[in-house]
């Protein structure tokens, strides 16, 4: 982990965060903002145990993961029951966390909320007739 | 149709049921059989925000799902039956007429030791599996429909999750 000020958590299925975060360090050069989360392997109660730790050793507000059946959702929803200042949000896509990297927003649920609606905003379809 | 799969998975609901199983089976809904689970409406409420909205969730204890199942087998449209550990699986062959069943997740924990990626097991957990067997059940580990299914001598003696 670096020295920079952390700002969310990212997990979800397989390689899914490292992939994320690489692409947004690419993209925007602030990955390092990001904590990655590994998963593989684990059960439910350890990936609950590993996204807590990770909150409190990081003191980040903002989870963001993949599915939202996915099991890093489920823990991330069961660890909001004990704590009442972070947010989590399912269904991440990469102009998300752009957004919510390149926010100078000082309160990252509220960056977190902005991003979402670009994250919402930014999927288009195009070509073979789409609408 | 009837229920499809009888999985053993202790994410329970999760990506891999959801979507990996889900929509290549058409799923129409999850018997999810877990005491806890059922015993309590604010994890019902989660698993039920996992699944979309065309998707629907039974929850059952167990005793109760055990009587249950034969109902849910005349069904017309396919359903995935899933538990979180072998020992409700075991009621569920005992009691419950299922002649199939999926090791498709027991993760990591200690005490644990690992036979494929995605299944670790003591080895108490081993002969569960075995007795499930010697019930009737055909017993494979497959995480992922593309996947190849495991059969359980080869997934007692595999030590490929190393």
């Amino acid at each position: 982990m670096s020295d920079s000020v952390k700002r969310a958590l990212v997990a979800g299925h397989a390689d899914f965060a490292a992939g994320m975060i690489s692409a947004v360090e690419q993209i925007s050069g602030r990955g390092d903002v990001l904590v990655g989360i590994e998963v593989n392997g684990l059960c439910g109660d350890d990936i609950q145990k590993l996204l807590r730790d990770a909150l409190v050793e990081t003191g980040v507000r903002v989870i963001f993961t993949d599915l939202q059946a996915g099991s890093c959702t489920m823990a991330a929803r069961r660890v909001l029951r004990e704590v009442t200042d972070v947010v989590l949000v399912a269904g991440t896509n990469l102009p998300m966390l752009l957004d919510f990297t390149l926010s100078s927003d000082p309160d990252p649920v509220t960056a977190a909320t902005h991003a979402v609606d670009r994250g919402r905003t930014s999927v288009s379809i195009h070509g073979a007739g789409a609408p | 149709m009837t229920i499809v799969l009888n999985r053993i998975d202790d994410r329970l609901i999760h990506g891999q049921v959801v979507v990996g199983w889900g929509q290549p089976l058409d799923i129409a809904f999850i018997v999810l059989v877990d005491d806890a689970v059922a015993a309590s409406d604010w994890e019902q409420e989660l698993y039920r925000m996992g699944v979309p909205p065309e998707m629907d969730v039974r929850f059952h204890s167990a005793a109760a799902a055990a009587s249950l199942l034969d109902s849910y087998r005349t069904e017309t449209r396919p359903g995935i039956l899933l538990t979180g550990d072998i020992a409700t699986m075991r009621v569920l062959v005992a009691n419950g007429g299922v002649r199939e069943v999926n090791v498709g997740g027991i993760h990591h924990r200690a005490g644990r030791t690992p036979h494929l990626r995605y299944v670790f097991l003591t080895a108490e957990e081993q002969q569960a599996l075995r007795e499930l067997a010697e019930l009737g059940a055909v017993v494979t580990a497959q995480d992922v429909p593309a996947a190849r299914a495991v059969p359980l001598e080869e997934l007692l003696t595999s030590h490929e999750g190393r």
